[in-house]
């Protein structure tokens, strides 16, 4: 009981903290900006912690932050195999193959008004279907090692990618274009000097969807066959054995894996697209 | 009609490709099955075989194209197979037999629409929240983009024998992955849209007195709608990959069910006819919502 009070105190205080904070005068620089998210986070992580010890939550259903840390840091070996089998393996091979084929696929598909008209279309009903459903069949065809979870990768970021590059080939105006006509541009030169560069927040809000994409294809394809070894493999067993503790350590691994990827290309954004608006402040 | 024929044009290329395809990806077992009945195939051993390339096969065995058509179990089944798999499946049985796709249909369809429900509910109400509050502004939306970047799905197993330990099983489990996956979508654009007025609007209501309750009905909510309409589509189809995600590890039944024992058991057909029946559904969803979404927005006149 006492830990269900404490955690009740814990969260009035730290909200009251993060309002004085939010509406205090320095609510704008960047340490207070980051300190806010980071408190509530901290705030969650602890009433988890106290509510699990406070209900005695049995550990097959959830266990505390404490124990999964402890897990987390014990099981590094295991952890880390699994990682460079489901993430440099799998997703990063397949994404890297993904993104680049939907890239030259829109630079395709925007050179010829057929093309377009024809598989746009199409592509945007496909980016909206399950498209998780092929993993059965690519490690059917593929076998059950990283090949197959790559494929599975290729297939879910395609569309998105090439949706995303399309539309962003699509972006510059009229003006912008004659002006390339009247210097007598010729159509590669258009396209690196001028609608390449336009088309940059597109092409990497493309890419930042298809992070996480990456990451949920590669891991569910292991549902469905992989070698012993691999995020996804090490979930549903895990699951089964009711070691839950391994199973969030391995979740830990996957949001810090999906975060770091995501952050890394926000970042490479940042460069190279440091003249539009969003980007600067 | 003019948008019409190019889409028509790839979608023939995209099933000619795969008609193509076919021949070429289940040669090996063809002809080994040919052979076995005795027929005439090249190279004639099976050791040959097996380092032979695909294609070559192929030019090698004319002979054997038609048969690889009608295989039982193909790598890659023909369009027309998973076309009478799929009709079969859906007009063919009864709706409640284990084998018809209206059933496993249904069943997906119910957990993706409770969980689209509870999903797009949570999101509108935390946009509203994030709109008005700073506080929740500045705590809750990077958490809700951080949320985002950790694969979900990957959970959904986990999610499904947890909730079932706690006695809760049948559709919630389902259902709450799929809420999960569809309130991101919905939240970004909601407060996108409550925030899309421009500030001579707001300021025309501050000159009435209007209050906070009142600039959000009469104002922020009716510019939100186009928004909240096209984070909707994605939300559904998000809802939707969730219901299959979950309905992986149990034993309910269900689209994704339905891929995982066509996987187990070798039941190609089976899994692709699945996948159709799956984005067949995804397809109609996201279509109907498109027609909700212009009768809404024609009556409050703007498109």
């Amino acid at each position: 009981m006492t830990y269900l009070l404490l955690a009740l105190i814990l969260w009035l205080a730290l909200w009251a903290l993060n309002t004085r904070l939010a509406n205090g005068p320095s609510s704008e620089t960047r340490a207070v900006s980051l300190a806010i998210p980071l408190i509530f986070g901290a705030t969650l992580l602890a009433i988890w912690e106290l509510v699990v010890r406070g209900l005695d939550v049995p550990l097959v259903i959830l266990p505390p932050p404490s124990l999964i840390a402890q897990t987390f840091a014990t099981q590094t070996a295991i952890l880390w195999a699994d990682f460079v089998q489901t993430f440099v393996k799998g997703a990063l091979t397949g994404y890297v193959i993904g993104c680049a084929a939907a890239f030259l696929t829109a630079i395709l598909v925007d050179r010829y008004a057929l093309l377009k008209a024809g598989l746009l279309p199409v592509g945007n009903f496909m980016a909206a279907l399950p498209i998780v459903g092929t993993a059965p069949i690519l490690v059917m065809w593929f076998g059950f090692d990283w090949q197959s979870k790559a494929a599975v990768v290729v297939v879910m970021v395609f569309f998105p990618m090439l949706i995303n590059t399309v539309a962003g080939l699509g972006e510059t105006t009229a003006m912008q274009r004659d002006l390339m006509r009247t210097y007598g541009a010729s159509y590669a030169q258009t396209l690196t000097k001028l609608r390449l560069p336009v088309a940059m927040p597109f092409i990497f809000n493309g890419l930042k969807i298809s992070t996480t994409l990456a990451l949920v294809g590669a891991i569910v394809a292991e549902f469905f066959g992989s070698p012993t070894l691999g995020m996804g493999f090490r979930i549903s067993t895990s699951v089964g054995q009711l070691a839950l503790d391994m199973v969030w350590a391995e979740i830990v691994v996957a949001a810090l894996a999906g975060s770091a990827f995501y952050g890394i290309i926000a970042a490479i954004e940042k460069g190279v697209t440091f003249w539009h608006p969003s980007q600067r402040t | 009609m003019r948008n019409v024929s190019p889409v028509l044009m790839v979608v023939a290329v995209l099933l000619a490709l795969w008609y193509l395809a076919v021949p070429v990806m289940n040669i090996k077992e063809t002809v080994t099955q040919l052979e076995r009945g005795g027929a005439q195939v090249v190279p004639a051993s099976a050791q040959e075989r097996r380092g032979a390339g695909h294609f070559g096969l192929v030019a090698k065995n004319t002979f054997a194209i038609p048969a690889t058509f009608v295989q039982d179990r193909p790598r890659l089944p023909a369009p027309h197979q998973v076309g009478a798999e799929l009709w079969d499946g859906v007009v063919g049985k009864k709706i409640t037999s284990k084998r018809s796709l209206v059933y496993h249909g249904s069943i997906t369809l119910s957990a993706t629409l409770l969980g689209f429900a509870i999903g797009a509910g949570l999101g509108i109400l935390l946009a509203v929240g994030i709109v008005h509050s700073r506080v929740m502004d500045k705590s809750v939306m990077p958490w809700a983009i951080v949320s985002q970047t950790i694969p979900i799905i990957a959970l959904a197993p986990m999610i499904v024998v947890v909730l079932y330990s706690a006695g809760l099983q049948g559709l919630f489990p389902k259902a709450v992955i799929s809420a999960y996956l569809s309130f991101f979508p919905v939240v970004v654009g909601m407060v996108k849209g409550l925030r899309s007025p421009d500030a001579a609007q707001l300021d025309l209501l501050k000159t009435y007195n209007a209050s906070t309750a009142q600039g959000f009905w009469k104002l922020r909510l009716p510019a939100s709608m186009p928004y909240l309409f096209a984070s909707l589509k994605i939300a559904i189809a998000a809802a939707m990959v969730g219901a299959i995600v979950g309905e992986l590890p149990v034993q309910g039944g269900g689209l994704g069910n339905r891929m995982l024992t066509g996987s187990y058991y070798g039941q190609t057909i089976q899994i692709w006819s699945a996948l159709f029946a799956a984005a067949i559904l995804a397809a109609s969803l996201v279509a109907l919502i498109s027609v909700i979404q212009r009768g809404t927005l024609k009556r409050m006149g703007l498109s």
